[in-house]
């Protein structure tokens, strides 16, 4: 099939579909790859490295016109909309969720389309998960902005010049973006602090020794698919409460609260932003959706009284490379999942979890919203009772049977004792002792040792060639011979056990 | 001719290399002195056998020194000749030669006819009762270590023989040792007793063999140091039996270093001993693991990448198991670890105490390929430090770092503890293919995203893994 890559005609877009280095992996499941003259400047790729990857560079009519499969970042424009006709398969952001419209226009078009904000968070599908790749993106971005517009270091240094304070920098929403934010400020220097409303990212955001501000305030906010969920009215409050308090104390705060399918919480007050200080930045990764500080402008950058407030809604596109890039092998993932056979053809299979997720329209019916993720929680706790139980069971019998067997080798020992002569009592007690003794000493041996153990007890085992010496001067020829068998075998055990732990032992060094 | 030496002065020379022996037990517990401990080893074993010839013998002398010369020669050479990556072979080998032992004097001691007239009553019954015992624990040493030898070196597969009774046979047969016992120690006569004994000989074989047969490839460990603890309990028997306190306390010091690795190793794998002697692995209707939904998609990687990420790494653990001494990759391991602790990486090894088919195996595998011990650490040592290392790279082993052992209560290693490289940041995993482990046991561990699979052959992959560093 023939896959079509246009130039990103939205202003400001930087980011394209696939690179140079994903043209050659998709080639190799059989597809032929025509892309747009000039589709990648933007992201520093030009046309002769797509030639040289294999692409045909082409231009924007041939492509609307021949490609059976269309790769996209944005989703497209109404000009767009009109070049797309009956059969094409387009893959792109789409925003179901937002862009009612959008998606209507696209299915009077008759096209398949595969939207990649749709792709389910499960663990199989983590690799073509755009969202992920574009949100760490996001986050690192918003760290190397707010540097740009902070007029200090991130990191403390004490120089001769007098002692500097490090940054103070606060991420609110510890999601993909939000933790890659803390990654980016951590490694700058800054001390770094979170908030979420899901207490088990708690781990994740202490895993990169950042702190991460609690409440006093037991509520869970994670929804459904791993984003957050709105929250109630007193935990909002004292969420607020904390917030004002850190704003007075931070230098730096990264928003990136959504919710999904509504408008972005509005946790930054202009009162809050009153009470920083001067040259604080607010980055607001939550801009698009209306922004977390109340003074965010989208697209836009404002200063409020000494305070920079940042609310770009292109960050991943302002590192275009790397976000085309990641993008891109994103989509060549999810191409090589509906292309199993690699002959060069994709199915859109509704029966497999990724693809049915993701598929938006199929063959102008619109599929969206796709079935909630299948539950696994309930299932998941099952087992664990029944193997207490399992557990149990045994444990009781097992004390049971070592009380039986202490009491009938209790018995045993008395009835012998009763009757045995004094020489065998003697016996059996150095016999016990030197079973202690064994058992003290050898529970000191280092694991590391266990071969040489093993090795050096087998030469000491050995020592029953006194028996056969014992025994080698009895009259009959019979018994001498036994013996000397005997004698042969174990002074084999003994040269050879005491040999091979010599040499295992001179190997050990340090 | 009269023996050189009295029996008094004998058993002070007997209690001399008692006391040794305990020394070169309690010389093994550091590498440092390990060597000593050898060596106190050699001494007593020397002043036991030159007391005993002294105040013992009066004859045959030609026999024998032949048999000790012959055999000490071949011992030798056997240790000489040894590979690192064979020595379960070899000890299981020396087991049985123990156990051969073992039934040899007891048949020399009951073919003594003196026994008729020194002991009388209750000291016959009981006398007659160690030298059964005796011959009984020997055989199944030999017959048991036999097979165990057999199953390590390849001869015989190493998948558990699953007879349809199994439990039943065994059960019939020690009830047979039993009754034959009885026979034997009432019999009024030598030629009435060497029946039930010749017949007990071979039941006791048969017993060893089943019971080693049943047994499958990863409970090796478990088996050679029961084998080594029979081998003690046979030789304590034989001092029983002959009336010698240097027998009865060599015998159980063995005896119960072989019981103690027995059960470090069945905690090591969270079994019972007696589920691990009665074979099989899992039957106790252990389902294969439920957890279906993490099964996936494995990220592979080559070993270009690999080069790359270990250069990008400062912490690195291998964990080396049975597939590194399959393929003898040992030294090719430490000279990657050369070239990355010369770049500043600070590298160590990880060993679970079952890695390998025999207590220590993988120890004695990186000290063969010069590995300094001090940076190959325990599971116990290593298993906090997993979430601050960069790289981990697991070389042929597979249930160890399962974290179904963890995660998975119906899992047939539930409980087990394992190496939690999945802590860490990126874990390495060689293997030949998606075959899974012993257990049979799918390992979640190669679904995870901070998991690659460097498929291929161990020692053939980490050669171009070290070409590109």
């Amino acid at each position: 099939m023939k896959i079509g890559i246009p130039k990103e005609i939205y202003p400001q877009e930087k980011r394209v579909a696939v690179t140079p280095n994903v043209v050659k992996d998709i080639l190799k499941l059989g597809f032929d790859i025509y892309i747009e003259s000039g589709a990648g400047l933007q992201a520093n790729f030009n046309d002769q490295a797509y030639e040289a990857a294999g692409a045909k560079v082409v231009s924007a009519d041939a492509i609307w016109k021949d490609s059976e499969i269309l790769l996209k970042v944005r989703a497209p424009e109404d000009k767009e909309i009109n070049y797309l006709h009956s059969g094409q398969t387009l893959i792109s952001f789409i925003w179901a969720g937002q862009n009612k419209a959008l998606l209507d226009a696209l299915a009077m078009k008759d096209v398949t389309v595969i939207a990649m904000d749709s792709v389910p968070r499960i663990s199989r599908a983590q690799k073509m998960d755009a969202l992920s790749s574009m949100a760490n993106i996001a986050g690192y971005r918003a760290i190397i902005e707010a540097a740009q517009h902070f007029g200090r270091f991130f990191t403390g240094q004490i120089t001769a010049a007098g002692k500097i304070p490090p940054a103070k920098v606060l991420v609110i929403g510890a999601g993909v973006a939000g933790l890659s934010a803390i990654g980016s400020a951590k490694s700058m220097g800054a001390i770094v602090r979170a908030f979420d409303t899901r207490p088990e990212v708690k781990e994740q955001v202490e895993s990169m020794d950042a702190e991460f501000l609690m409440l006093d305030f037991s509520e869970d906010g994670s929804g459904e698919g791993g984003y957050a969920k709105t929250m109630s009215e007193e935990f909002i409050k004292a969420e607020m409460e904390l917030f004002a308090d850190q704003a007075k104390e931070v230098d730096i705060i990264i928003t990136t609260a959504l919710i999904p399918g509504k408008p972005a919480p509005k946790l930054i007050t202009r009162a809050m932003i009153d009470s920083m200080k001067r040259g604080s930045v607010i980055v607001d990764l939550a801009a698009e959706q209306g922004g977390n500080s109340e003074l965010t402008q989208p697209n836009k950058v404002v200063n409020h009284q000494g305070v920079t407030i940042i609310g770009y809604t292109d960050l991943p596109s302002r590192l275009s490379a790397q976000s085309s890039q990641l993008y891109g092998t994103n989509l060549r993932h999810l191409i090589t999942d509906m292309c199993p056979s690699k002959d060069g053809n994709i199915q859109v299979d509704m029966e497999d979890e990724v693809v049915r997720g993701a598929t938006v329209i199929k063959e102008g019916k619109i599929t969206w919203p796709p079935p909630p993720p299948k539950l696994r929680a309930v299932p998941k706790t099952e087992p664990v009772k029944t193997s207490e139980i399992k557990v149990k069971a045994p444990e009781q019998k097992g004390f049971l049977g070592t009380a039986i067997a202490i009491a009938v080798a209790s018995i045993g020992l008395l009835l012998l004792g009763s009757v045995a002569p004094q020489e065998f009592m003697q016996h059996l007690t150095v016999f016990v002792l030197a079973c202690f003794v064994g058992y003290m000493v050898i529970w000191n041996v280092k694991p590391a040792l266990h071969t040489p153990l093993m090795s050096v007890t087998n030469a000491i085992s050995s020592i029953i060639v006194i028996g056969a010496i014992i025994q080698i001067s009895a009259d009959q020829p019979l018994i001498t011979w036994i013996a000397g068998a005997t004698v042969l075998l174990t002074s084999i055990n003994i040269a050879g056990g005491f040999a091979v732990t010599r040499r295992m032992l001179n190997m050990f060094q340090k | 001719m009269e023996a050189l030496i009295s029996s008094g002065v004998a058993n002070i020379a007997y209690l001399g290399a008692i006391v040794l022996f305990v020394l070169a037990l309690g010389g093994l517990s550091h590498p440092d002195t390990a060597s000593k401990g050898n060596v106190y080893g050699i001494i007593g074993m020397a002043i036991a056998l030159i007391a005993c010839i002294l105040s013992e013998v009066t004859s045959n002398y030609l026999i024998l020194f032949a048999a000790l010369f012959v055999g000490g020669g071949i011992g030798i050479l056997l240790a000489k000749r040894v590979k690192m990556t064979d020595m379960p072979e070899l000890v299981a080998i020396l087991h049985s030669l123990v156990g051969l032992s073992a039934c040899f004097v007891g048949f020399a001691s009951f073919f003594d006819p003196s026994i008729w007239t020194d002991y009388l009553g209750i000291d016959k019954t009981i006398h007659d009762v160690e030298t059964y015992i005796g011959i009984l624990i020997g055989a199944i040493t030999f017959s048991g270590s036999l097979i165990a030898f057999g199953k390590l070196s390849g001869k015989i597969t190493g998948k558990p023989l699953m007879l349809p009774a199994r439990h039943f046979i065994n059960l019939a047969l020690v009830i047979a040792v039993f009754y034959l016992g009885y026979q034997f120690a009432t019999a009024a006569s030598h030629e009435l007793a060497i029946g039930p004994l010749y017949i007990m000989t071979v039941i006791a074989l048969l017993l060893g063999m089943h019971m080693v047969m049943a047994i499958g490839g990863a409970d090796m460990p478990v088996v050679v140091s029961m084998l080594n603890s029979y081998s003690g309990w046979a030789a304590s028997a034989t001092g029983f039996m002959l009336g010698n306190d240097l027998l009865i306390v060599t015998g159980a010091l063995v005896g119960s270093s072989g019981a103690i690795l027995s059960f470090i190793m069945c905690k090591a794998m969270n079994r019972k001993f007696f589920s691990v002697i009665a074979g099989g692995f899992g039957t106790s209707g252990g389902s294969i693991s439920s957890s279906d939904e993490e099964v996936g998609e494995v990220i592979s990687i080559d070993s270009v990448e690999t080069a790359e990420l270990l250069k990008g790494a400062k912490e690195v653990v291998i964990v080396p198991g049975y597939g590194m001494a399959v393929a003898q990759a040992q030294h090719t391991v430490y000279e990657i670890t050369k070239i990355l602790k010369s770049n500043g990486v600070n590298v160590r090894f990880a060993i679970h105490p079952v890695a390998g088919r025999m207590p220590g195996h993988m120890n004695v595998l990186l000290a063969e390929a010069r590995v300094p011990y001090d940076i190959v650490l325990e599971m116990d040592e290593i298993n906090e430090d997993f979430p601050k290392i960069d790289v981990s790279i697991i070389i042929g082993a597979n249930d160890i770092v399962n974290p179904s052992a963890q995660t998975d209560p119906d899992s047939p290693i539930a409980g087990m503890p394992v190496l939690e490289v999945w802590n860490g940041t990126t874990t390495i995993v060689l293997k030949r293919s998606m075959a899974s482990g012993y257990a049979g046991v799918q390992n979640p561990l190669f679904f995870k995203e901070n998991t690659r699979m460097l498929f291929g052959d161990a020692k053939a992959t980490l050669d171009a893994v070290l070409k590109n560093l």
